[in-house]
């Protein structure tokens, strides 16, 4: 079974104070710490876990400038056997419909039984790769996917809705899944396998192999902006028995109690 | 001159540092208080590949540099003091001397089960009478047949309670002091070794630090690591590498330190402001951070120098571990005096950290010796 597996390398911002640059379209990032989005760590393992059930190989691919090998290389050391790295510098500002053309010029020529995504990346919450990229691809694509099941040339994938309930789909390969959070338990990277990732060639493909002229993009950034405190809220902080007290004290005063 | 990691070290780094922050960290509070020795995140630690780091890997090591192996003893130290200090005995004080002093056939039978964690590596130099005072050593061994005897007691020894395998050391010749001191491989199952006192410590709790008691134990004589006499030699040698580990365990202490204090300081307000805008607070955070940066490097000049296979580095190795000791107690001091009161309950990690860093000035070396090392091969 040849996989293919879409990641990408994302600023850790969830506990980080996030300031917006000179630009007005970017955040700084100088002092953030960057690694695989989240949900791809979950894709990536799940495509590990069907290459070592399956055999075959496991591609990974990433749209991303040159750090971006770091995570490609963390890839390779968990188990992925070729890295290529779309260069994003080539083909300016992104959005996801963008990505996904870029990522189908490069899929397109490779031998693909499944492509496996992570479900929405953490720095841009499009959520829109995976899915356009099955679409222009041609292909059946499940999304959220929390299980799956392959039985020959069918996929049993799971997709958890909202109530509780679990949806069951039933498709043919080639297919599409971009993974949710939860599906495995992503593996770390053990030294050894890390020690020989670090020697791997990865592939770079530019504005040489892909007609930038032929990517289009249907939406532009405008800006990024803190939106402004509303008039009548009021943000509090300190610690959570503080919290509770002028919570507690908050409630008396309105007459709530 | 080239400040930049390796692929391989970058690499390491932030999948360790993914590793300790999930795995590690959130363990830390609670063995600190039970001594509970962690040993589902020690096998996961074997499972990376983080208890034989400098090993080569025909012997089931990974093959890494002493500058990796002190990235990721910080990376661990940083989430938990005693798990870092753990992994750390396993690799210098365990592995390394069996490396670098071992037969073909000790390093064969031993090195593969210290790098799987199926045996925990513990290493016995300290006495109850001779700590820093390293030729004043009371355990003896003397040669009967195809064994030797060993008799004495050594004290505070890490990972002990847990560890399959032993480095002790022990006079052959007391008359020659220093220079009649021998080093064996031990394994736990040996007649007439045996555990005695679990220490309560006041930090790194979680290590299962015991006594260690030979009577008349019998240790076959293909375990003498070395040459009779060598032990003092492979001791100096051994502390050499050790000092970069534990000059990287006081810098991930520091960070951590840090990184709670930085945190407290935007979240606590007095006098309507986070204390993080009063300049008393900045003065300290800045002070800390420099600290942790000098003393990082100091560590990884120390490992840049092992790596160039220098003989002897011991006043590097010694500044590293000094250093680091002393700044990780006086950073760990300022983050407690920054959390103010809170910092003094078990509500914050910084109570826990404070109590963690005083022993880096103590183990392998207390501040003292490690200066006279300095001055001494200043003087020589």
């Amino acid at each position: 079974m040849d996989i293919i597996a879409c990641i990408k390398r994302v600023p850790q911002t969830a506990e980080a104070d996030v300031k917006i640059d000179s630009s007005g379209k970017d955040i700084v990032k100088d002092r953030l710490q960057f690694d695989m989005n989240e949900s791809d760590t979950y894709a990536l393992e799940e495509a590990i876990l069907l290459k070592e059930k399956f055999s075959g190989s496991l591609t990974v691919i990433s749209v991303g400038t040159f750090d971006a090998e770091d995570t490609l290389r963390i890839a390779l050391a968990k188990g992925a056997d070729n890295a290529i790295r779309i260069k994003a510098e080539d083909f300016g500002e992104l959005d996801g419909y963008k990505t996904a053309q870029l990522l189908k010029a490069v899929i397109k020529d490779l031998k693909h039984d499944a492509i496996f995504t992570g479900c929405i990346a953490t720095d841009d919450y499009y959520s829109q790769v995976g899915v356009t990229l099955a679409e222009l691809l041609g292909m059946p694509h499940a999304s959220l996917v929390t299980k799956i099941e392959i039985d020959g040339n069918t996929v049993h994938a799971y997709r958890e809705l909202e109530g509780g309930l679990l949806e069951h789909l039933a498709m043919s390969l080639p297919a599409l899944f971009t993974i949710q959070t939860g599906i495995n338990e992503p593996r770390y990277a053990s030294l050894i396998a890390i020690r020989r990732a670090a020697k791997k060639e990865i592939k770079v493909i530019g504005k040489e192999e892909i007609n930038a002229e032929d990517i289009v993009s249907f939406s532009s950034l405008e800006k990024l902006f803190t939106p402004p405190v509303g008039e009548r809220a009021e943000i509090l902080s300190g610690t959570l028995d503080e919290i509770g007290t002028r919570v507690q004290g908050i409630v008396k005063e309105k007459g709530l109690l | 001159m080239d400040f930049e990691f390796t692929k391989d070290q970058k690499m390491l780094q932030e999948e360790v540092r993914k590793f300790a922050d999930a795995h590690i960290a959130p363990d830390a509070a609670e063995i600190d208080q039970s001594r509970d020795f962690p040993w589902k995140n020690i096998k996961k630690t074997a499972e990376m590949g983080l208890l034989g780091i400098i090993v080569p890997e025909k012997y089931g090591g990974s093959g890494f540099d002493y500058i990796s192996l002190a990235i990721a003893i910080e990376e661990l130290s940083r989430c938990c003091a005693s798990t870092g200090v753990i992994v750390a005995v396993n690799n210098s004080l365990v592995t390394y001397p069996i490396v670098a002093f071992g037969t073909e056939e000790q390093k064969q039978k031993y090195l593969p089960a210290l790098c799987s964690g199926e045996k925990l590596g513990a290493f016995g130099l300290t006495e109850p009478n001779a700590g820093s005072d390293v030729a004043g050593m009371e355990t003896t061994a003397r040669l009967e047949g195809d064994h030797y005897i060993i008799n004495g007691t050594k004290r505070f020894i890490t990972n002990a309670g847990e560890a399959g395998t032993f480095i002790v050391f022990a006079s052959t010749d007391r008359n020659l002091k220093h220079k009649g001191i021998s080093t064996f491989i031990v394994e736990r199952d040996t007649p007439g070794f045996s555990l005695g006192k679990h220490e309560d410590l006041m930090g790194v709790r979680a290590t299962a630090n015991c006594e260690l008691i030979f009577e008349d134990a019998k240790i076959p004589k293909e375990n003498l690591l070395g040459k009779e006499g060598q032990g003092f030699m492979i001791a100096m040698n051994v502390l050499d590498v050790s000092r970069i580990d534990i000059g990287a365990q006081a810098v991930g202490i520091a960070q951590s330190a840090l990184d709670e204090s930085v945190k407290y300081a935007k979240e606590r307000k007095a006098f309507g402001q986070p204390i993080g805008n009063f300049e008393m607070i900045q003065n300290m955070l800045a002070e800390m951070a420099t600290q942790i940066c000098a003393a990082r490097f100091l560590v990884y000049y120390a490992g840049h120098c092992k790596n160039k296979g220098m003989p002897r580095f011991s006043r590097e190795s010694a500044m590293s571990k000094y250093y680091g000791a002393t700044i990780a107690v006086d950073v760990a001091r300022k983050g407690v005096q920054i959390h103010g009161g809170y910092g003094y309950t078990k509500d914050y990690p910084i109570e826990r950290i404070y109590r963690d860093a005083k022993i880096l000035e103590l183990y392998e070396g207390t501040s003292e010796i490690q200066k006279i090392v300095i001055a001494r091969d200043l003087l020589k």
